[in-house]
């Protein structure tokens, strides 16, 4: 499965054929293949590419996890995790469709360029019929959009803004992952329901597309229920230290801080926050409240104290005590020794979900798998009844309100789950405004 | 000293057919490395070529530009645009790609080739983070932001006409698409050869060809000039300002030629294309390989790229197959030792190499190969004349 | 006019931090003239000497608890951190105090640090041209960070301020404006006044003392001073471990505001190489009052009422300041001539 291994056999059988002395050696074009890298062997080749460097290599690590941990799954090892809570009973452990899986990996850098050319190399070089994982949006939509032109199909990992299922939708890329507008349409009413309606809320955001869905998407759900918003401020991407943003805030007449930073931006902002001493100031006759709308759980721990009792969503959590949940933690931390992250869970459900539609399709053919996965339905994956959407291939599930714990047990038990918004609550029409402009096209089979 | 700068036309004539023979071979050549797949062939020429560029400026002037990926990016989003307006045809693309950062090199340059030294390295270090961080954020219309500028199935296209529906187009010359691939079974290896990558090949040995036309003129000799004491050249009554300017804007189209073709090979510019850490790439490229020779450059790139994209990609299942014909306990003890240096360790060893090559070879990888080609050439005890590149790597101080 | 003097206090307090960077890198520069690119990478060290104390001081006791099971079916741990349990009180309070107590940790390893560096790596490289310079400390600061990967991981590594210290203070009401118009952190207050006293210090040190005195000779012209038979390379070596410590403290006291992960040197690195210059080679004050300024305008810069007219102002304000300060003084607000200029 390695071209290592390849061109060391490679070089030993050039060895072998001058030795015996044949001349000319035998050319001939590979046949041609009904789609890219169709498998023809008794394996199949998976790509994982996830960031391995860079400030999200934590989390490419975790997902990492995630998926030899599904391969083991599905190639009938272990104690088969969600597999056997999975609503699908096509998944037999005898890898996918009869063939062994074998796996890839390759590092994002976090970058849309170096995250290409990774992929690339696993299509060209390794022959994967698949490439999955990433941790941020710009990354997904870039390698979601090489993925449609080489012909593959990309589930996506960790990415939460509107556009991977909006404007750049493809027809080749799946995301189970939420985004931007269902952490709005879920985190409202919570927040109208604990602050009250009557609040002043001021954004503090990351300057770049992610940002930008999200604050829309907070401002918008919070708007319809009465809140104003004071101000947005947009802050640089490279910022390490946001005092000069956050200072202002208190002398604004807001009440509510809205911080939509992810990752690293989102621990500093957090911690700055809270040393400005917001967390314990009165406006406006009210408590000032921080919310967070996108919380990793892995990225808090950077926080440290800071998340007590901050308010935010989340696309899964290892404390849910559902069958599939506990499953997968069980399974996941028995091989590591401490509970899956969020972005663990979504890239360990994209893999059983695409094996599971090449079973039901018969094929790795894109099209087949494409067609297989649009309009499925499912449960037992952890996010109870959970439906992949036809028209722009995102999946609807319910979505987490989540606080920071404030006596956690643990280094692991940060958060607490405080509601579970259903499904039917974060729901939106395929040409919703913040959707539009987009066209999946046509799914490309390659060759 | 003369000759050295000079060699003969005889030398530069094997030269140039070593340098195309082994480009025109790369495929063949990389493919027991497992680097001989289109992608890494292709970034190995466009780094090849971006990396010539910049020697152009740092190895004959000696100025140290900080900012040069901003050419890169702006190549790049050039080049794209036209993809989306005009035509899927590359032509137009590069074209457009290379004039456009020669005209941004040309102002950037001439305000920072007032300064000298450090000072100088600083200004265009500043040029190109503005470019970057306006390009993630306030730009988005121009640069689609985070995400990258990408070819989309509504753009206009007006030269193309009609292409299907609901199916991206390919990047293409005249017809013949860039990701065409005859796939070459031979020897137990499969060999590909695409076309895109000879595209790239045939602009890298121009470009090379270029660069060494360059080195071995008069004009060349005036930008080394100013390397070695431009204070002596003003007090002749030189004004050295017209030379620098125009190593800079060369070798600013050099990196827009790169960008361009990056975009033509695969349709997306990233603003990270011209954060800091892409323009210090391309000056280590160049250290690595040999400031100031001909190959050298060309040689860093490719040493650069091999292990961001190869060394990155060794998991432990890879390594545990390399050292399969081991005993159970050994081979895990290997793979043990091993592990912290590969996949997401590629950066521990590329920094190590860093380190290793700086101080056993002062004068990067072409050093190396010299006093190798030194020892075997003095073995058969022939006075055979320094091959141009390595007398070029110190030019008299 | 609070929200301008919030900001000034912004200013002074980001600008503290790229003084002392900036004050370490430049001693470096102008004594040694060594484009040294693992700066960062020693301010980063500086961070994690904070976080390794941390780590000692909560080594934790472990008890399983057979009784109660985590959810992946494994006894749970009991953890104790042992310096409460040998400590008592003393022990937690130790551990609240472990971020400014790290200073008595950073300062000898980061001289040691710093005289390693010197003695092993950059002695061999006084010579050679500054492209290798760069080369092989960007090769260094990489595998600093990576070992610092390999050991902490990627995620920020959170270093609160002791209890006491972790409040805000009011200094509006103080100096007569409206309650919350002027809400300032103590750490950060504190912070900058510990930057005061070290940029003092070794100004201090340099002007008042007769090795200060042949280091600035040194920095004026190296060859005179070394033939008037002075040995000026212990001196110098000396220096590169006084700059290594300012720049570790600075990274330690840094902690609480920003959390430490692997490659917050290289985010600095950039930063830190534009203040010296702007603040023009070889001199100490240009350093420190370069990093001010820098540090006071991109607060400015980052005012709404300032944004709405130039958005995306605070982006760049840096890159700008820098370019329109080189091109009106060619050598930085107090560089002297002849460095680092061929």
């Amino acid at each position: 499965m390695s071209d290592f291994k390849l061109s060391r056999r490679g070089l030993l059988k050039t060895g072998a054929v001058a030795g015996a002395g044949l001349a000319t050696p035998m050319f001939f074009t590979s046949a041609a293949r009904a789609y890219t890298n169709e498998p023809t062997g008794s394996t199949v080749t998976l790509g994982f590419n996830v960031p391995q460097s860079g400030p999200y290599a934590d989390e490419g690590a975790d997902e990492l996890r995630a998926y030899q941990l599904a391969v083991k799954h599905l190639n009938g090892e272990g104690d088969g995790g969600m597999m056997n809570t999975f609503s699908s009973k096509e998944l037999k452990g005898n890898g996918i469709l009869g063939k062994k899986v074998e796996y890839v990996t390759g590092d994002t850098q976090t970058k849309s360029d170096a995250a290409r050319a990774s992929a690339k190399s696993m299509i060209e070089k390794d022959g994967a019929v698949m490439i999955t994982g990433g941790s941020s949006s710009g990354v997904a939509i870039a390698v979601q959009g090489l993925c449609q032109e080489a012909g593959v199909i990309f589930m996506a990992g960790l990415t939460h803004s509107n556009d991977t299922t909006g404007k750049d939708k493809k027809a080749n890329g799946f995301r189970h992952f939420f985004n931007g507008y269902m952490s709005g349409a879920a985190l409202a009413p919570v927040l109208a329901n604990r602050y009250g309606t009557d609040r002043k809320a001021y954004h503090l955001t990351a300057d770049y597309t992610w940002g930008w869905t999200q604050q829309e998407s907070i401002a918008a759900a919070t708007e319809a229920l009465g809140w104003e918003t004071v101000n947005n401020v947009l802050t640089p991407l490279t910022a390490t230290d946001f005092s000069s943003y956050i200072a202002p805030v208190l002398n604004s007449g807001a009440d509510v801080l809205v911080l939509n930073h992810y990752g690293g931006n989102m621990v500093n902002s957090l911690t700055n926050a809270v040393q400005f001493g917001l967390k314990d100031k009165q406006v406006n006759g009210k408590n000032f409240e921080i919310v967070v709308p996108l919380y990793s759980r892995l990225m808090a721990r950077g926080a440290g104290e800071n998340v007590k009792g901050i308010l935010g969503s989340t696309n899964w959590h290892w404390s849910l005590q559902d069958e599939g949940s506990q499953a997968f933690v069980k399974s996941f931390g028995q091989e590591y020794g401490f509970p899956p992250s969020q972005a663990a869970h979504t890239v360990y459900c994209q893999t059983l979900l695409y094996a599971d539609a090449c079973e039901r399709a018969g094929t790795f053919n894109p099209c087949g798998v494409a067609e297989a996965l649009e309009g499925f339905d499912f449960d037992g994956l952890g996010n109870g009844p959970t439906h992949y959407r036809a028209e722009d291939h995102q999946c609807f599930k319910d979505v987490l309100v989540v606080q920071g714990k404030e006596n956690p047990t643990s280094e692991f038990d940060l958060l607490e789950v405080v509601e579970v918004t259903p499904r039917a609550q974060v729901e939106y029409a395929p040409d919703h405004p913040m959707f539009a402009g987009g066209a999946l096209g046509e799914c490309n089979p390659g060759a | 000293m003369t000759n050295a700068i000079f060699p003969s036309k005889a030398n530069d004539r094997l030269l140039m057919i070593f340098f195309i023979i082994v480009v025109l071979a790369g495929p063949i050549i990389l493919a027991p490395f497992g680097a001989g797949y289109p992608d890494l062939l292709q970034r190995f020429a466009i780094f090849g070529i971006f990396a010539i560029g910049f020697n152009i400026l740092f190895g004959l002037t000696g100025y140290l530009s900080f900012g040069h990926a901003a050419f890169l990016g702006v190549g790049s989003y050039s080049a794209v645009w036209m993809l989306k307006l005009l035509s899927m045809n590359v032509i137009p693309a590069i074209i457009l790609g290379v004039v456009i950062s020669g005209l941004f090199a040309l102002v950037i340059g001439y305000v920072s080739l007032r300064r000298s030294g450090i000072y100088f390295s600083i200004l265009t270090l500043a040029f190109a983070q503005m470019s970057y961080n306006l390009a993630y954020s306030v730009f988005t219309p121009i640069t689609n932001g985070e995400t990258g500028l990408q070819i989309l199935l509504d753009d206009p296209r007006v030269l193309d006409g009609g292409t299907k529906p609901g199916e991206l187009p390919l990047t293409n010359l005249f017809g013949i698409p860039m990701n065409a691939t005859q796939k070459v079974e031979f020897l137990g290896m499969t060999l590909q050869f695409n076309f895109g990558f000879y595209f790239c090949a045939v602009i890298l040995i121009l470009a090379f060809y270029l660069s060494l036309r360059i080195f071995r003129s008069p004009f060349g000799l005036m930008l080394r000039a100013v390397k070695t004491n431009q204070n002596r050249l003003n007090y002749t009554g030189v004004n050295t300002r017209p030379y620098t300017l125009a190593a800079f804007v060369i070798s600013g189209m050099y990196a827009g030629l790169a960008g361009s073709l990056l975009a033509s090979m695969d349709p997306l510019a990233g603003a990270e294309r011209m954060q800091w850490t892409a323009s210090g790439e391309v000056v280590l490229m160049v250290i690595l390989g040999g400031a100031g020779t001909l190959l050298g450059p060309v040689l860093g790139a490719g040493f650069i790229k091999y292990f961001e994209n190869i060394f990155s990609k060794i998991n432990d299942n890879v390594l545990h197959s390399w050292f399969a014909f081991m005993p159970d306990g050994l081979e895990n003890v290997m793979v043990t030792l091993v592990h912290p240096f590969v996949g997401k360790g590629w950066h521990l060893t590329l920094g190590l190499l860093f380190m290793a090559i700086v101080i056993f070879l002062p004068g990067g990888l072409m050093e190396g190969f010299n006093r190798i080609w030194r020892k075997i050439t003095s073995k058969r005890e022939t006075a055979t004349s320094d091959t141009s590149s390595d007398a070029a790597s110190t030019p008299a101080e | 006019m609070d929200a301008i003097l919030l900001q000034i206090l912004n200013g002074l307090d980001k600008g503290s931090a790229y003084a002392l960077i900036a004050l370490g890198l430049t001693l470096i520069f102008g004594t040694l003239g060594v484009v040294n690119f693992a700066h960062g990478a020693l301010f980063m060290i500086g961070a994690f000497c904070a976080v390794v104390l941390q780590k000692i001081l909560t080594l934790q006791k472990v008890v399983l608890d057979n009784e109660n099971l985590t959810a992946w079916g494994t006894p749970s741990e009991i953890k104790t951190p042992y310096a409460e349990i040998w400590f008592g009180d003393f022990g937690a309070k130790l551990i609240d105090y472990s971020v400014p107590v790290s200073i008595l940790l950073a300062i000898p390893v980061m001289l040691i640090v710093g005289f390693t560096m010197e003695r092993g790596l950059i002695k061999h490289f006084y010579k050679r041209p500054h492209a290798d310079q760069i080369l092989v400390t960007f090769g260094l600061a990489i595998v600093l960070q990576e070992i610092v990967k390999a050991f902490f991981g990627a995620n920020p590594i959170p270093q609160p301020a002791p209890e006491a210290l972790r409040s805000s203070v009011d200094i509006g009401v103080m100096l007569g404006f409206a309650e919350n118009a002027i809400i300032y952190p103590v750490w950060r207050l504190i912070y900058f006044v510990f930057a005061a006293l070290i940029i003092g210090a070794v100004f201090a040190f340099l002007q008042f003392t007769t090795f200060g005195m042949v280091v600035r000779a040194g920095m004026a012209d190296r060859e005179t001073v070394g033939l008037l038979g002075i040995n000026i390379d212990r001196r110098f070596t000396l220096m590169f471990g006084l700059a290594a410590a300012v720049t570790g403290v600075a990274g330690v006291m840094y902690t609480p505001i920003l959390p430490p992960n692997y490659h917050m040197g290289m985010d600095f690195l950039v930063l830190c190489f534009v203040v010296v210059v702007v603040g023009g080679m070889g001199s100490l004050p240009g350093a420190v009052a370069a990093g001010f300024l820098l540090g006071i305008l991109e607060s400015f810069a980052s005012m709404n009422e300032i944004k709405s007219i130039l958005p995306g102002i605070d982006q760049i304000i840096i890159y700008l300041v820098a370019v329109v300060i080189l091109l009106t003084r060619p050598r930085g607000l107090l560089g002297r001539k002849g460095v680092m200029e061929e």
